[in-house]
């Protein structure tokens, strides 16, 4: 483990604490207490932004947990996240409560992710990308003719969420229930990665045959890791279903599943962190360019209708330069930062 | 019966444009096991070169032609040199993230020279249409057939007997054992994206010139995954027959549909349907290099 300079333990269990020292655990505590007052200073549009952010967390780390943990690459992550939506939707849609929906919607989506993990046990690599893509547009297909199930073309309108009769139906109280979520959602990824399930991934990514070898079932543990990443992929497509009020086809194609690839590997395949940190960049750099260009609107003043072919490029070549020039993400250059500030102001 | 047999001429003639883009695509995977999600892109900024030098410059169609084919060339030098060359070596995901990434970065610079509205080109070939075998066909289709046919006959050729052709792949088989025998690996990387680059944009002009361009053009990128995955990923013939049999297929499931069952859109979902089965069951292809592996 990086980073422990100056910690001794004496037993395997304080060794395997996620945050060993006194000083971590305080600044989480310190990051969680900013993050619950932070609404009182942020006006509408900045809450809306940190909760796109909260589902994209969610989505992220979900699709870190299968490409980045076991290896398995999946260009249809967008589409599964669009199963957990309609399945959460038409759950509270006829009368079932929001939490159960959700979690109902994150089953529903295991079940169609395993089922399109199931050629994981003959396909690698390349090959399990093409099969992932194919789930993508067949699933695409499916939301967009699938009838009264997922409302075709039209789409779905669902309520705001309400728990135990409080209902959630403004930016400030969405925020609490997605930051709930997101903070729900990582520490059971990161402490799944510490299990004997976790350290399987990791040896199945690493080298699929030694995994094979030291007695790692192969097939169960890749459908595992199908089966409870598309849960989380699942549980955020329904809450982003929710927070928007409206579910359609268009959301979920395979753009979304390229944004969500795209984050881990900005943020850093592999790593929960690393996931916060793609799903924010991921999120913000669209508001980014159009704070840009409505300051350079004065000086071009094309430039507006230019902004959404623009946004598509600067995304694309910001993902090239990621993988040439910081191929392990936004979590490498973070560990960088913290190993100086260590050992300030003497850095050797 | 007549409905059918017009599908399956429209499908052939769709499958000779999927043909020659898993064509470009087979030849950069082949020679440098690159998956490329960007070649739809590249189809696309060909055809829409084309289109600037012919209908906004006022070039010849020849010509003009002609200068996209250079600018073809420069675009894939460019492209390995910048983009893949630095990512030799890397993990599958990386490589097929950076052509996902040049994807967009094709897609934008076109909408933001030329935006989404549609282009047509000019009329460079007759519109009265040919009867063949009892079914009229507009005579661009039958050229088009005819080039696809073409360039076929002329990179197989290429690969057979020609030096590069060889060594491209001498590469393609063992690049350490190639490398030691004198052939510039980097030149052939180099070498196959320039092929690649200028089919698609041989492509792109075909289809310019069939039902015109935007900037959707892309999307044909992902249909040649279904193409190449039937004909067998490394294989040039496998390209060809599996682009032809993925535009007949999806254009009969389509028609059949539409007939049947009153369902529209399944062509855009068919081949991908196809895609899954053949997955399942011959994952190398009709004429892929089987890996010998058990996973």
């Amino acid at each position: 483990m990086r980073g422990k300079c100056g910690l001794f333990f004496t037993s395997y269990p304080a060794e395997a604490q996620v945050f060993p020292s006194g000083f971590q655990k305080l600044m989480v505590g310190l990051f969680l207490l900013a993050l619950a007052a932070a609404p009182l200073t942020l006006d509408a549009y900045l809450t809306s932004l940190m909760n796109l952010i909260f589902i994209a967390v969610i989505g992220a780390v979900s699709l870190n947990l299968l490409t980045g943990v076991c290896g398995q690459i999946s260009l249809g992550h967008g589409a599964f996240l669009g199963v957990g939506a309609y399945a959460a939707g038409q759950c509270t849609l006829h009368g079932v409560p929001f939490v159960p929906a959700i979690l109902a919607g994150g089953l529903v989506t295991a079940l169609v992710g395993m089922v399109f993990g199931v050629p994981s046990l003959r396909l690698k690599g390349i090959y399990l990308a093409i099969a992932t893509l194919a789930a993508q547009l067949v699933l695409e297909y499916a939301f967009l003719h699938g009838g009264a199930l997922t409302g075709g073309a039209g789409g779905l309108l669902l309520a705001p969420p309400t728990i135990l009769g409080f209902a959630f139906d403004d930016e400030f109280r969405q925020y609490y229930l997605l930051l709930g979520f997101a903070a729900a959602a990582l520490p059971m990824v990161t402490n799944l990665m510490r299990t004997k399930y976790g350290r399987a991934f990791v040896s199945i990514r690493d080298f699929h045959l030694s995994a094979e070898i030291v007695g790692v079932n192969l097939f169960a543990y890749k459908l595992a890791a199908f089966g409870l990443s598309s849960f989380l992929a699942g549980v955020a497509g329904g809450l982003w279903g929710h927070y928007t009020g409206y579910i359609s086809a268009e959301q979920f194609n395979i753009g979304l599943s390229i944004s969500y690839l795209a984050m881990i590997i900005i943020g850093g395949l592999g790593s929960v962190i690393g996931s916060v940190f793609g799903a924010i960049f991921v999120t913000l750099l669209p508001e980014l360019l159009n704070a840009v260009s409505n300051g350079l609107g004065a000086v071009f003043p094309d430039i507006a209708q230019h902004v959404v072919a623009l946004r598509e490029g600067v995304f694309g070549l910001v993902l090239i330069l990621f993988l040439i020039f910081e191929p392990e993400g936004l979590a490498h250059r973070w560990r960088l930062v913290k190993a100086y500030w260590k050992l300030y102001p003497f850095a050797h | 019966m007549e409905y059918y047999l017009q599908l399956i001429v429209n499908g052939l003639v769709v499958g000779g444009i999927y043909s020659l883009v898993a064509l470009g695509f087979v030849v950069i995977y082949k020679a440098t096991k690159v998956v490329n999600f960007a070649q739809g892109e590249l189809v696309m900024a060909g055809a829409y070169v084309c289109f600037a030098l012919t209908v906004q410059f006022n070039i010849p169609f020849l010509w003009a032609f002609l200068v996209t084919l250079a600018f073809s060339v420069l675009l894939g030098l460019g492209i390995e040199r910048m983009v893949l060359r630095p990512l030799i070596g890397e993990e599958h995901i990386s490589v097929i993230m950076v052509t996902v990434g040049m994807s967009s970065v094709l897609k934008s610079l076109v909408q933001l020279f030329w935006g989404t509205q549609i282009k047509v080109y000019p009329q460079v070939l007759p519109t009265e249409p040919v009867v063949v075998a009892g079914l009229p066909v507009a005579p661009v289709y039958i050229a088009a057939f005819v080039l696809s046919a073409a360039l076929f006959a002329i990179f197989s050729l290429f690969f057979k007997y020609s030096r590069t052709g060889v060594a491209m792949r001498a590469t393609a088989f063992d690049q350490q054992a190639a490398q030691s025998m004198g052939i510039g690996i980097k030149n052939i990387f180099a070498m196959s994206w320039c092929i690649a680059c200028v089919v698609s944009a041989v492509g792109g002009v075909i289809l310019g010139n069939i039902n015109g361009i935007n900037a959707h053009l892309g999307h044909l990128g992902l249909k040649v995954f279904p193409a190449v995955i039937l004909g067998g990923l490394d294989s040039l013939l496998g390209a060809a027959l599996g682009g032809l049999i993925i535009g007949v297929l999806e254009n009969v499931c389509d028609g059949a549909a539409r007939q049947l069952l009153g369902l529209g859109g399944v062509r855009e979902v068919a081949a991908f349907i196809i895609l899954v089965v053949i997955l399942m069951i011959k994952p190398y292809g009709l004429f892929g290099t089987r890996e010998i592996e058990r996973v």
